[in-house]
């Protein structure tokens, strides 16, 4: 009876996590080991690679200009999208959070809303409506206004729009959750000792909302430099991103070792990124904009 | 209830013997209220909060608004200060209405229950905010900081942030920031509710301390009684968004002017019984058989119900009784030291509360006892639970 089981014992807790965690070992601990193992590998033709170790691959990358012009246009567009989610973010999440209306809920509802439709179509329905075809070139033409259709798609414009279209409500609930975890009697505060309502917004509401709003941006950034449909449905050859060029090294060329040694660069640059928020931010604020 | 509205709309002259005295209040002064609240109503959709609220409150006194929760005292404090918009009357801060002037403009200063605090601000740039915003100059804002600091002896905690500081410092530190810049009122939102039973006895005493020394116009809501006893120059009373009665802490105790007050102050005995007998002295039969003889201050008629209302404190037991004696059985004791409570089953399902110092022995519970009270230590209610006057 010494070995009874109770509900805080440590043993249960293993037993609980177990499921997950082997989970994430067999599914992403040991892939990316593999990947990793992979970026030694020798690359002889398409499609063939041999396990005779060699630092090739590393070198390719770290010498060859080509590799470094992606990884900096990924980090710039990744930049740019998540900047733009900010400045377009803030305002939704700051109304929602201000509103006097009653049902708040269906406000964040419909930010989830657009989840519910398959992602790749979100983006295939961007090719409607900026497309030569699409509804504002037609509409334009119609009017009179120009002669022949403004080129919107395949520029790196469209695809940012299409990772704003996508990452907007993520940005949106970051931002809300920190706001509504601001003690509204500081602004009560602020005023009563001389703030005008937007003073006490720069002096109170903007600065204890910073940290979602960072979370916000990292999230963005990150789910931006990693994506690979948008650029590939809404953008030209020359708009791909990294996540296109790894798709391209291991599904064209079938050069598996350089793909993942491509993989693996990508992997270490956005988690330094998010180590670098970890270290000031903490990470519970991503995961508390997550879970809504 | 119009006397009720009479007492406290009138401007109460200085020889009335209030105990407490405006600090430095000269004649003029005195004419001039600091915060004048006339006929103020305050709905909020269709729940009427407060109703028909008027009070007058002078320079520099301590005023305390008193009652449970959901009476309407909050609401009041927050309309002084801009927060609430009132839906009808006045508001007057040294005689100039404040109904339209927006909550930045208007010069005062709010302790909040929760404390406040800006928490990504120092405690320096806490303190110095309502001064930055007055435009104060940088090194003026440093010694005014410093002195408000010195005020609630947390001096050298500028470049503390508030997480650091326990509750009861945290809440000094609100204090120093809303009287650092001098405003007209200083509004204080429960400020002790959040705080532990010692750290609260301390802030009491410390509170009342810094509003003596600085002279300013303090208005306290609490639900707690005492403190609302030992702090206040006045108390008002509120129950259900109106006043039930406005008067120092003595005269609210002692002669309470309605059931209400009689019952969250000190928890009275509450005697209900008829008139009996009236030439000369009143006499009154209690619901439980007794007859007592009771001071009334105008003649009342014979048959008209009345309530008898006696603080534990004027209760004595065993051979202290004096008149009205009444014989009972001890149904609780609780021992306090110094004193003990007794509650006292007096028939016809009445119990009564005695404190009273232990004599010889404390009486135990079952054994039977005489309780007794001077005719003139009680005050009548009528039928409709005012007090008889």
């Amino acid at each position: 009876m010494k070995n009874r089981w109770t509900l805080y014992d440590p043993r249960l807790a293993w037993m609980l996590i177990a499921p997950v965690l082997l989970l994430l070992i067999f599914f992403l601990v040991l892939p990316i080991a593999v990947m990793a193992v992979y970026t030694f590998f020798t690359f002889v033709t398409a499609g063939v690679e041999t396990s005779a170790l060699t630092a090739a691959n590393w070198h390719e990358f770290l010498t060859d200009s080509y590799y470094h012009g992606f990884l900096l246009k990924t980090l710039r567009v990744g930049a740019m999208t998540a900047l733009l989610c900010g400045v377009l973010g803030y305002f939704p999440a700051y109304f929602i959070w201000a509103t006097s209306f009653k049902h708040k809920w269906l406000l964040l509802l419909l930010l989830i809303v657009p989840f519910w439709i398959s992602f790749t179509i979100r983006t295939f329905s961007w090719i409607n409506i900026l497309g030569e075809q699409g509804v504002i070139n037609v509409a334009l033409i119609k009017m009179g206004i120009i002669s022949e259709p403004l080129p919107m798609l395949y520029t790196e414009g469209a695809v940012i729009m299409g990772l704003l279209h996508f990452l907007l409500p993520y940005m949106i609930l970051n931002v809300y959750v920190s706001l509504e975890s601001i003690d509204r009697t500081l602004i009560s505060a602020a005023r009563s000792m001389g703030c005008t309502s937007a003073q006490a917004f720069r002096e109170v509401t903007l600065p204890l909302s910073l940290p979602g709003l960072a979370a916000g941006l990292l999230l963005c950034f990150v789910l931006a430099a990693g994506s690979y449909v948008t650029p590939q449905l809404l953008g030209s050859g020359r708009d791909a991103l990294f996540g296109n060029l790894i798709y391209d090294t291991i599904m064209s060329e079938l050069n598996w070792p350089m793909g993942a040694t491509l993989s693996i660069v990508l992997f270490v640059v956005l988690g330094f990124f998010a180590a670098i928020y970890t270290r000031y931010m903490g990470m519970s604020q991503i995961v508390k904009g997550l879970g809504g | 209830m119009p006397d009720r509205s009479e007492v406290s709309l009138s401007p109460r002259p200085a020889s009335a013997g209030a105990p407490s005295p405006a600090a430095g209040g000269s004649a003029s002064e005195a004419e001039k209220p600091a915060v004048e609240f006339r006929d103020i109503d305050i709905a909020y959709g269709k729940f009427v909060a407060v109703r028909d609220f008027s009070l007058s409150i002078r320079k520099g006194s301590f005023v305390t608004l008193l009652g449970p929760s959901g009476c309407g005292k909050t609401t009041i404090l927050r309309s002084i200060a801009g927060l609430v918009d009132i839906s009808g009357g006045q508001i007057m801060i040294d005689g100039r209405r404040v109904d339209d002037v927006p909550i930045y403009k208007r010069n005062i200063g709010l302790v909040f229950q929760s404390y406040a605090l800006f928490p990504h601000k120092t405690v320096f740039d806490n303190v110095a905010f309502g001064l930055k915003y007055r435009n104060v100059p940088k090194p003026e804002i440093a010694r005014r900081v410093g002195q408000a600091l010195d005020m609630v002896r947390l001096p050298g905690s500028e470049k503390k942030l508030p997480s650091q500081l326990s509750g009861g410092q945290q809440q000094r530190i609100a204090l120093a920031r809303a009287i650092v810049f001098e405003p007209q009122v200083l509004l204080l939102d429960e400020p002790l509710s959040a705080l532990d039973a010692n750290m609260r006895e301390e802030m009491r005493v410390e509170i009342k301390k810094i509003q003596k020394a600085t002279g300013i116009t303090a208005i306290f809501v609490t639900h707690d009684q005492e403190e609302a006893l030992s702090m206040s120059d006045r108390i008002v009373v509120m129950n259900a968004g109106s006043v039930e009665q406005i008067g120092t802490p003595e005269e609210v105790y002692e002669t309470p002017a309605t059931a209400f007050v009689a019952d969250f102050l000190g928890k009275a005995n509450m005697l209900a019984g008829t008139v009996s007998k009236s030439d000369g002295t009143t006499a009154v039969t209690l619901a439980a058989g007794q007859t007592v003889n009771v001071t009334s201050p105008r003649p009342l008629a014979s048959g008209s119900k009345v309530t008898v209302v006696v603080r534990p404190q004027k209760l004595s037991i065993g051979a202290m009784a004096g008149a009205n004696r009444l014989s009972g059985r001890v149904v609780s004791t609780s021992y306090l030291g110094g004193s003990a409570i007794y509650e006292i089953d007096i028939g016809g399902k009445t119990n009564v509360r005695a404190n009273a110092p232990i004599n010889g022995h404390v009486v135990r519970e079952g054994e039977t006892i005489e309780v007794g009270f001077d005719p003139g230590g009680c005050v009548l209610l009528d039928e409709s639970g005012q007090r008889i006057s």
